[in-house]
């Protein structure tokens, strides 16, 4: 099979799946898949660029799209007056003293030239800022946690519309990224991975803990959307009208009226839904489409190819006069930003920010998974590879539920043997993944659709 | 009075930070000298690393509920104890099985670090999906036998004092095995003959070739050691607190700052690493109000908790130490390797 045929062949077949989907289950159940699966591709061009592209391993994936998650959340939540006027002030005293604080531990660790002398006015400044912050931080969140902790409890964001949230996301996850890849990209390369490891961790204890910025376990439910809602769609004149002509036939086959409006109404409740989905399947994939065209752009582009010069030879291209340490800050922060977008729309399609949602088998290793089963260094092959491993991670559950009544068949009803088969069926995808992940490094360590190699 | 002040300030921080986080830095100088040994003779970070941990500590629960269903216990000992030399075996053996039928193909194609890292991912989800099938994904306790061997209100009562000093035994039986093992794997590593070539391995492949090493049979043995090594601290830790696949999973950024802090690569750096990861992570989320009650005046007593950072960063501190090794000094405590 030629390179050029695979990747149509590839979503040739991923459409089939998913067509099969809809017919066998329902295309409400296919859109949802889809919308996850658009969501899916997207960070795994961000971390395609990373490690196809640049050769960064980022272990820390969970953490951007927290991060995204929370600006997402910090963006569109309507700010809660009461806790900004009681306690916003504390808030803003304690940022300012911890930025105040690292900006002068940077200074004196700059420019203090005698080590005793740098490393004590260090240590006296830290602990001078967490006396400070102490003072003001901990009264602060108190007030805003015991205001209203059944509605809000924290301070609320800006009440934008959510889809800026998106834009501010990449921002965010790129100063975040930017911090990292200062302290670690220098380093050796498996820094980088137990680093962002490190980095996404705290990003999810950050969510998790801190009540007053996202009120941590509680989640954050009711942010707004940027597609209509179902209960609107079914009530407008417009939607009504468009669901009759479209089932015009199936419609007059029905003889009563009473039953032709019940048919009708269960139609209308079905095609808001989808119609919904639709909306969503509309926006992610144009972001999908315009962050693949401009990356496709990017790469090739000269700065791709020196990016594919510091990935396949580093003393090379350095030799070149490549500067090696700002184009891998500069790959990393991109790939980040662009994980951060994906966290931001993951919040916006689910509705709600739940922090204790957020693991790093799903969100990091998942997603490793789609970039090398699609073909890394290939953008459309993580879309590909997006698309296949969260159908896959999807479907794996009713296969695996599936396999494991075949196998425990042959035992009776009450069986502990088979009670603990069935029990533990929901393991089984992460055997899927593992073997999936061993499989394409093995057998298909380019990928399914694996980089282009130009040749002049 | 304020003898008993300060002895009871003592009593205190011994009880709740010096005794845990000498258990706790035993157990993971353990698991991090398991770590260390792959990196330095295998070359790659192994992210199965705290899966693998899980594995041994499973295979040595299901062997202790085998022995305590043929009613033999370990006395005032726990039985994991007798069944732990199986587990290290069974788990020694699925270790050699994976590393056959995956590792060995990247080593012969002489695959890049990051390459057999990404590899260990792979292994890593298997090992979780097996952890969670045979075992589950709940929280176990495979403990028994004698549980203290002071115990808190017999020193009170012994002493006099308000505070009580409570030490488990397997704490005790921690700081003992943890000993054993150290000792005998840096005899192992300087003295025989085995140990050196797997140094000289390490140290530089080509050349020990030359010499007349055998790679496989040091790659067994490293697989060996590392199983032996992780399997135990992964019993001592369940046995302090006890069993759950997440839990231990949550155990690998930990392990990775301890082998980077103390100098990837190096075996003496990881004991340091580990002590150094949990000692900090106990002192700095300790709320040392009480402590300050005892031993200051009474107007200057403490009206917040005086606690650095709250339990929940108990992962953070870990990265920050990290952070600042990786700044302040990037080849860690011991000079490790740097490849």
């Amino acid at each position: 099979m030629t390179d050029n045929l695979r990747a149509p062949l590839a979503f040739a077949f991923m459409g089939i799946l998913l067509a099969i989907v809809g017919f066998t289950q329902s295309w409400s159940v296919s859109l949802s898949i889809i919308n996850l699966c658009l969501i899916s591709s997207i960070m795994a061009i961000g971390v395609n660029l990373q490690w196809g592209y640049g050769g960064l391993f980022n272990a820390g994936v969970m953490g951007f799209t927290a991060l995204g998650g929370l600006t997402a959340v910090l963006v569109s939540y309507d700010p809660v007056y009461e806790a900004w006027d009681k306690a916003g002030i504390g808030i803003l005293i304690s940022a300012i003293i911890l930025i105040l604080s690292i900006t002068l531990v940077m200074f004196a660790y700059r420019n203090i030239s005698s080590p005793q002398f740098r490393n004590t006015s260090i240590v006296l400044i830290i602990i001078a800022a967490l006396i400070g912050i102490n003072n003001f931080y901990g009264p602060s969140i108190d007030v805003i946690e015991s205001i209203n902790p059944a509605k809000t409890g924290f301070l609320g964001g800006l009440g934008l519309p959510i889809v800026f949230s998106w834009v501010i996301a990449a921002f965010v996850a790129g100063l975040v990224a930017w911090v990292i890849g200062r302290i670690t990209l220098r380093l050796r390369s498996d820094y980088l991975a137990i680093a962002t490891l490190g980095i996404s961790e705290i990003v999810i204890a950050i969510v998790k803990h801190e009540d007053w910025l996202s009120r941590g376990v509680k989640n954050v439910s009711g942010l707004d959307r940027p597609v209509p809602y179902e209960i609107e769609l079914q009530q407008s004149e417009w939607f009504i009208n468009l669901v009759e002509r479209i089932n015009y036939a199936t419609l007059n086959s029905v003889q009563t009226i009473s039953s032709r409006q019940e048919l009708l109404n269960d139609l209308i409740i079905v095609s808001s839904g989808v119609f919904v989905k639709l909306c969503y399947v509309g926006l992610f994939l144009s972001v999908l489409l315009l962050i693949f065209y401009l990356s496709h752009l990017a790469l090739n582009s000269p700065w791709g190819r020196m990016l594919r010069a510091i990935r396949d030879n580093e003393v090379a291209a350095s030799a070149m006069g490549k500067n090696i340490f700002a184009q891998h800050l500069q790959i990393f922060i991109i790939g980040s930003a662009i994980i951060g977008i994906a966290g931001a729309m993951l919040t916006t399609l689910d509705g709600q920010f739940t922090p204790g949602s957020y693991r790093p088998l799903r969100f990091t290793f998942i997603i490793w998974l789609m970039v090398i089963v699609g073909g890394s260094g290939n953008n459309l092959g993580s879309i590909f590879g997006g698309f296949f491993v969260w159908f896959i991670w999807i479907e794996a559950e009713p296969l695996s539920i599936g396999f494991m009544n075949l196998l425990a068949s042959g035992f009776e009803y009450d069986n502990p043997i088979r009670m603990h088969l069935l029990g533990s069926a929901a393991h089984l995808r992460l055997f899927i993944m593992g073997l999936l992940l061993l499989l394409a490094l093995r057998f298909m360590p380019r990928g399914v659709i694996p980089e282009r190699i130009q040749k002049k | 009075m304020d003898n008993f002040e300060l002895v009871n300030a003592l009593v205190l921080i011994s009880n709740f930070v010096l005794i845990p986080a000498l258990s706790y830095g035993s157990q993971l100088a353990l698991a991090t000298l398991s770590l260390t040994i792959i990196y330095g003779v295998l070359r790659f970070s192994n992210f199965a690393q705290a899966d693998w941990m899980s594995f041994g500590t499973m295979t040595t629960i299901l062997f202790t509920w085998y022995l305590q269903s043929l009613g033999i216990t370990g006395g005032f000992l726990p039985t994991a104890l007798i069944a732990l030399p199986f587990a290290i075996i069974l788990t020694a053996l699925f270790c050699l099985l994976i590393d056959r039928s995956v590792y060995s193909f990247y080593r012969k194609k002489k695959s890049q670090p990051i390459v057999l890292m990404i590899v260990s991912v792979g292994v890593m989800f298997i090992l979780q999906a097996i952890v969670r099938f045979i075992i589950g994904p709940n929280d176990r306790k495979f403990f028994d036998g004698e549980k203290y061997i002071v115990h808190a209100l017999d020193f009170k009562d012994y002493f006099g004092l308000s505070e009580g000093l409570t030490i488990k035994s397997t704490q005790l039986i921690t700081l003992i095995v943890a000993i054993i093992a150290m000792v005998s794997l840096f005899y192992f590593l300087q003295r025989t003959k085995m140990g050196k070539s797997m140094r000289a391995y390490s140290n530089n492949e080509d050349l020990a070739l030359l010499s007349g090493i055998n790679p496989e049979r040091v790659v067994l043995i490293t697989w060996v050691i590392a199983s032996a090594l992780i399997t135990t601290a992964g019993v001592l830790y369940g046995l302090d607190k006890s069993f759950k696949p997440f839990t231990y999973f949550n155990l690998l950024l930990p392990m990775f700052a301890a082998a980077i802090v103390g100098g990837i690569g190096s075996p003496i750096g990881a004991v340091i690493g580990g002590y150094v990861i949990a000692f900090s992570e106990i002192t700095l989320t300790y709320a040392y109000k009480k402590f300050f009650i005892y031993l200051l005046p009474e107007n200057l007593e403490p009206s917040g908790l005086m606690q650095v950072l709250s339990t929940d960063y108990k992962f953070a501190i870990s990265f920050i130490i990290l952070v600042i090794v990786l700044i302040v000094r990037p080849t860690g405590i011991v000079k490790g390797k740097i490849i």
